[in-house]
């Protein structure tokens, strides 16, 4: 089996899955109709994405692996997704920034995935490029919105920022089999779209009369399985389906 | 406008023509463009067919829609789901654009057709209902993946626009 592939599969799966199932949780209890339909709306392509990653990465395990094992069948030091994209919705400024702070990252990195030597991964990102730029969109206009909106909207969306912050830095972290991928033209390293980032949502968090926080400290440990006490919980939901009622199908 | 690379056998273009979009029943899938190539190989019908959006849950409808269709004619079949190259909404028809201006769906315009439309800058999506282009983008996200929602400023009716996807 390609270790290596399947890994990094995951990695850029996770991601997708874990910050859907975040926006999922919004179904039903948005702050507006309209925003809880965008937010579901983003969930539903994210998942979508996810899909075609897990399938791939079921067709290189092989046995009985499936995209709903992967999925759903999995323990929380197994998953690979970055702290940030695990963090709860406190509220919709956290919802929104922790779902922007992703947004752009993922936007960069597709627009490099997309020239990936592997044909299947610059096909998905080829594909999700379309869905992601309408996200950043989305989120960055509700930045701007509650940044330079009433004082408590402001100072909500501050404090989300502040908060999310330290979990950035992690986005750019190279995991070994990243590393190797990246030489063989099949993965990105993600290092190299770190002044990009910051630049981008520097300039928009300054437009929305935000402050850039200045941490010096990052959190770290989601890419190799090490998550936030968030994650258990996430999980206990979103697998407790398929744990109570093995192989069930919907 | 026809997409590169799509190959689609003759006799079977009427028996696609009437599987639908379950989510735009006016629109069939070979109008909306999802449907790559359809061959015959071997007796088997071979289709690919391709997501507007990642996550469409209309996909799997759309699949089994299309081989209990080809099976009423008496063709087995076999649908694959390709992402390349991806959908993009110059695929939908004329016909297909006049479906769903008929059906309350504004077609897709420009890739800014709806930013444009928030930000005041150029009004050019078209009110459905009274044709009015004093409208207002309300949300990005619609009833479904595919569509923004828009208000006529004139008629004050809702409507939904099909998003620009290039």
């Amino acid at each position: 089996m390609k270790t290596n592939l399947y890994n990094y599969i995951l990695e850029l799966a996770d991601n997708c899955l874990i910050a859907g199932q975040r926006l999922g949780e919004l179904c039903g209890h948005g702050p507006s109709l309209e925003t809880d339909i965008a937010c579901t709306n983003i969930s539903l392509d994210l998942f979508g994405q996810t899909r075609s990653y897990f399938q791939y990465a079921a067709d290189i395990k092989g046995g009985d692996a499936s995209e709903d094992s992967i999925a759903f069948l999995r323990y929380e030091r197994q998953y690979k997704n970055v702290l940030l994209v695990e963090q709860p919705n406190r509220d919709f400024a956290y919802t929104i920034a922790r779902q922007y702070l992703f947004d752009v990252f993922h936007l960069l990195l597709l627009e490099k995935l997309q020239f990936s030597q592997d044909m299947i991964l610059s096909a998905i990102a080829k594909k999700s490029i379309k869905e992601a730029s309408y996200h950043v969109r989305f989120t960055g206009d509700w930045i701007k919105r509650l940044g330079d909106g009433t004082e408590e909207s402001h100072a909500k969306m501050q404090e989300a920022i502040d908060g999310l912050w330290t979990y950035t830095n992690e986005l750019f972290e190279v995991t070994e089999e990243a590393k190797i991928l990246a030489e063989e033209g099949i993965a990105v390293n993600v290092s190299t779209l770190k002044d990009l980032y910051y630049e981008k949502v520097s300039a928009l968090l300054t437009e929305a009369t935000l402050t850039v926080p200045e941490n010096k400290y990052f959190q770290k440990g989601g890419k190799s399985g090490i998550h936030t006490e968030h994650m258990g919980y996430l999980l206990a939901d979103m697998q407790y389906m398929q744990r109570a009622y093995p192989n069930m199908k919907w | 406008m026809i997409a590169t690379n799509q190959h689609i056998e003759e006799e079977l273009i009427p028996i696609l023509e009437k599987v639908s979009d379950p989510e735009i029943p006016v629109l069939s899938i070979m109008d909306m463009g999802v449907v790559r190539s359809a061959i015959i190989v071997n007796g088997i019908v071979e289709v690919s067919i391709t997501p507007t959006y990642s996550g469409c849950p209309a996909m799997d409808v759309i699949g089994d829609d299309i081989a209990k269709a080809l099976k009423e004619h008496g063709y087995e079949s076999k649908v694959k789901l390709i992402l390349v190259p991806a959908w993009t909404t110059d695929w939908i028809t004329e016909r297909g654009r006049k479906a769903l201006r008929e059906y309350g769906i504004a077609p897709p315009l420009t890739p800014d057709a709806d930013k444009d439309a928030l930000l005041g800058d150029k009004r050019i999506v078209k009110c459905t209902n009274c044709g009015s282009t004093n409208t207002k983008l309300v949300s990005q996200f619609g009833s479904t993946a595919c569509k923004a929602l828009f208000k006529c400023e004139d008629c004050l009716e809702p409507f939904d626009y099909f998003k620009c996807l290039k």
